[in-house]
């Protein structure tokens, strides 16, 4: 295939997860706002979220103090934020049409409807339209996506390009939303494990639509522990960082297989699920919850980096 | 409108090929009818049939209006299309072969030796070379108007990338989609076949150098371009690559796609881009687009590039004077088609009989095209008129004139029911080692009450286009 082709796959993937994250991000965000604070009024953690999902400095920019609505425009309707809900889907959709040949009617239908309909989204009067609808409005298209990918896509290259696009954007941005958890739930060690703490921690599970999933997974008392676990280390969590970067491998040994050739990705990822494998909770919390997830995001951008110089960039020999 | 030949109704009958779509406009109910255009649309909007028009702003992602009207031909006015259609388009190529070896017609007099080798599509840089078979318009795409019942026209030649052919298939798509009666009960001649034939034509093409099962690929500008929807749809079609310069390399005089695994190599490329945007080597060192070392590749037989590099020089519209004179020439038989007559600026006398009857007259700049830089006299304001006077004798070579054609009409679907509309149509013939027509084209409808000019930049719209089997 080429190289172009599968770049936009890749990329298709990458910015339908990512419009995710930004609608997880604003639930987070919607859900904090309505906790009653210390003293008077509520919390507002506004901006540490902008800050956690790199939009911080873009909307200061454009609109100084971070208030909600706002907030809300700009992490969902804005196109000069390249990480908003409908820039993201937009390019999702404009990589599609670049590569209609790769993909089928059901997938290009998907996506083309994503995009008439955030456009239709957009017309009417903010007033009208609910934060959680939004959120659900995303969560449904990128189910309507994957969808099709996994019903009628042949299991070619392409769906490997497809997967991995996701695989690496949902490692890379489910780290940065359990960062959040340092920026914003964890503002001082005096809270661990009080009564506020943990109900951080279920926000940022609800926000990743693992409530339910938790409790079934671990049942009884919620603690940090249980809670980082599930997200970075546990293999049964679709969104643990371990499944994430896991499922990369798997599509990486795919491609080694149809393309009888393996490469530093592929050892790359490789190591990085057996290291994942033999962390501990206590060794994350022991090195510090930022300072993993921060190599962590760190690992995950020079695997990507090997992934684009072996298939992307055109150079293969 | 009484002079205007209207192919559906005439003299108070319905001619014979619409006497079936007679009934089906009787029983179609107004509500029908709009919820069906608005079905259309929707269709369209969703599979992405959209077509950028330049310098509007806007929407990008505009439809061409669609017609649901069919525009219909009986098999016998079709089988004496397709005779001239096909002479024409061997005589176009017979005319590039000679022209960039031997040059017989102008060392017969037949074409002023300044007209071809000084124009400016005409490509040094190929002379000498003969492409696989000779050929070099692959696909020609013939634009023809209707005067009268037997009265068909060669308005243009395009013998470079004709576009639109993605609206005939896709038309007739959604109109069978739409109307699957009206095909029960007219027999009407399938246009599918087209991809097939498009992929056989390029693959009996394949370079000299090329040994086995040739692979293909469309060069597009890139999804920009207005016509992107058409290369990437008939990419799909032809199940065939889709790349762009920036996807292709020449090393050891073949071509080479980028791809996943390496290097591909890419034996025969159907581009959807200028000459001038081919190799940068060659002919543009400015531009980013096109692929380095391209030319070199093409005249050493390590790669067909079609239409080929050059083959411009057999469209241009002072070049299209000559063409019955090539169908003589080269073919020895009389044309099929006619010409419009055309009086060519350059020449002094035609130029003083242009200038004095600009109001009656349709000019043409001779390298435009688009439906862009034209004057329909007829249809224009004194101040128009004094402006092409003026740019016609400070260049009266870059203009040609034709007489205003009384374009045939078909009923056309309007806000208060039907409505004639002028038409005209574009076959695409496919040269390879077969000649080879697909009973159909493009209907191009000027939607604007009296309007003459029918391009999608200047807003017309397309109808499906029907030959009728016997």
């Amino acid at each position: 295939m080429l190289s172009r082709t599968a770049e936009n796959l890749f990329w298709i993937a990458r910015y339908v997860e990512r419009a995710e994250t930004m609608a997880r991000l604003l639930e987070v965000g919607a859900r904090i706002a309505l906790i009653p604070s210390a003293g008077h009024g509520y919390r507002s953690e506004w901006e540490s979220l902008l800050q956690a999902s790199g939009t911080s400095e873009g909307f200061a920019e454009k609109y100084g103090d971070p208030v909600q609505r706002n907030i809300e425009s700009y992490l969902f309707f804005d196109r000069d934020n390249p990480s908003s809900v409908i820039s993201c889907i937009e390019r999702a959709r404009e990589n599609a049409r670049i590569v209609r040949t790769a993909l089928t009617a059901q997938v290009w239908d998907a996506l083309n409807v994503a995009f008439q309909e955030i456009r239709q989204l957009e017309r009417k009067p903010r007033s009208s339209l609910e934060l959680t609808d939004l959120a659900d409005w995303v969560n449904r298209t990128g189910a309507m996506v994957r969808g099709a990918i996994d019903t009628t896509l042949l299991r070619n290259d392409g769906y490997d390009f497809l997967n991995l696009g996701f695989a690496l954007e949902r490692a890379d941005n489910t780290a940065r939303l359990i960062d959040v958890k340092y920026y914003v739930l964890l503002p001082s060690v005096d809270f661990v494990g009080t009564g506020l703490d943990n109900y951080q921690w279920q926000t940022l599970l609800r926000a990743m639509s693992a409530q339910r999933a938790f409790h079934w997974a671990y049942g009884g008392e919620i603690t940090a522990a249980k809670i980082a676990h599930f997200l970075i280390l546990n293999r049964e969590s679709p969104r643990a960082l371990i499944t994430a970067i896991q499922t990369a491998m798997e599509h990486l040994d795919g491609l080694a297989h149809k393309y009888h050739k393996s490469g530093p990705a592929q050892m790359r990822a490789r190591s990085l699920v057996g290291e994942l494998a033999e962390t501990r909770v206590e060794d994350i919390f022991e090195e510090g919850l930022h300072e993993f997830l921060t190599r962590f995001i760190r690992d995950v951008g020079e695997l990507t980096d090997m992934v684009h110089t072996a298939y992307l960039s055109g150079d293969a020999r | 409108m009484t002079d205007y030949f209207n192919e559906m109704y005439n003299s108070g009958k319905v001619r014979e090929p619409y006497l079936r779509l007679e009934d089906w406009r009787r029983a179609m109910p107004a509500e029908l009818r709009q919820m069906k255009q608005a079905e259309a649309e929707a269709l369209f909007r969703r599979i992405g049939i959209t077509f950028a028009v330049y310098g509007e702003g806007g929407d990008p992602d505009r439809l061409i209006p669609f017609d649901m009207f069919p525009r219909v031909f009986t098999q016998n006015e079709w089988r004496k299309l397709e005779k001239g259609i096909k002479q024409r388009a061997r005589a176009l190529n017979a005319f590039l072969l000679d022209v960039y070896s031997r040059g017989e017609i102008v060392k017969a007099g037949k074409i002023p030796a300044k007209l071809v080798y000084q124009n400016e599509a005409f490509e040094r840089a190929v002379t000498g070379f003969t492409p696989p078979r000779g050929i070099y318009s692959h696909i020609v795409g013939i634009d023809l108007v209707r005067t009268g019942p037997d009265d068909f026209f060669v308005l243009e030649d395009n013998c470079r990338t004709p576009s639109g052919v993605s609206y005939m298939l896709e038309n007739r798509e959604i109109m069978m989609r739409m109307f699957p009666n009206l095909f029960r009960e007219n027999r009407i001649e399938p246009v599918d076949g087209y991809a097939d034939a498009l992929r056989r034509t390029l693959a009996s093409v394949a370079p000299a150098k090329c040994d086995r099962q040739p692979t293909i690929g469309i060069l597009t500008p890139g999804h920009f371009n207005s016509a992107y929807y058409e290369h990437s749809f008939l990419a799909d079609l032809m199940g065939v690559e889709l790349v762009e310069g920036a996807d292709l390399f020449v090393e050891g005089g073949f071509v080479w796609m980028r791809t996943t695994e390496g290097p591909k190599k890419l034996d025969v490329i159907y581009r959807r881009i200028d000459d001038s945007f081919l190799d940068p080597l060659c002919f543009r060192p400015d531009s980013m687009l096109g692929i380095p070392g391209l030319m070199d590749a093409y005249r050493s037989g390590g790669v067909t590039i079609c239409s080929a590099p050059g083959a411009g020089v057999a469209d241009d519209k002072a070049v299209y004077t000559f063409v019955p004179e090539m169908v003589r020439f080269y073919l020895g038989e009389e044309p099929i088609l006619q010409n419009v007559p055309t009086w060519q600026c350059a020449k002094t006398d035609d130029c003083k009989y242009v200038l004095e009857h600009l109001g009656e007259l349709v000019v043409k700049e001779v390298h435009g095209s688009g439906g862009y830089g034209m004057l329909v006299g007829p249809k224009s304001t004194k101040e128009q008129i004094a402006l092409f006077r003026a740019k016609i004798e400070e260049n009266p070579e870059n203009y040609i004139a034709q007489p205003t054609l009384a374009l045939s009409t078909t009923p056309t679907f309007v806000e208060e029911g039907i409505a004639p509309r002028h038409v005209d149509l574009r076959p695409y013939c496919l040269v390879g080692e077969k000649v080879e027509l697909v009973p159909g084209g493009l209907t191009r409808v000027a939607l604007t009450e009296g309007s003459l000019v029918v391009n999608s930049s200047q807003g017309g719209g397309v109808k499906d286009t029907w030959v009728l089997a016997e």
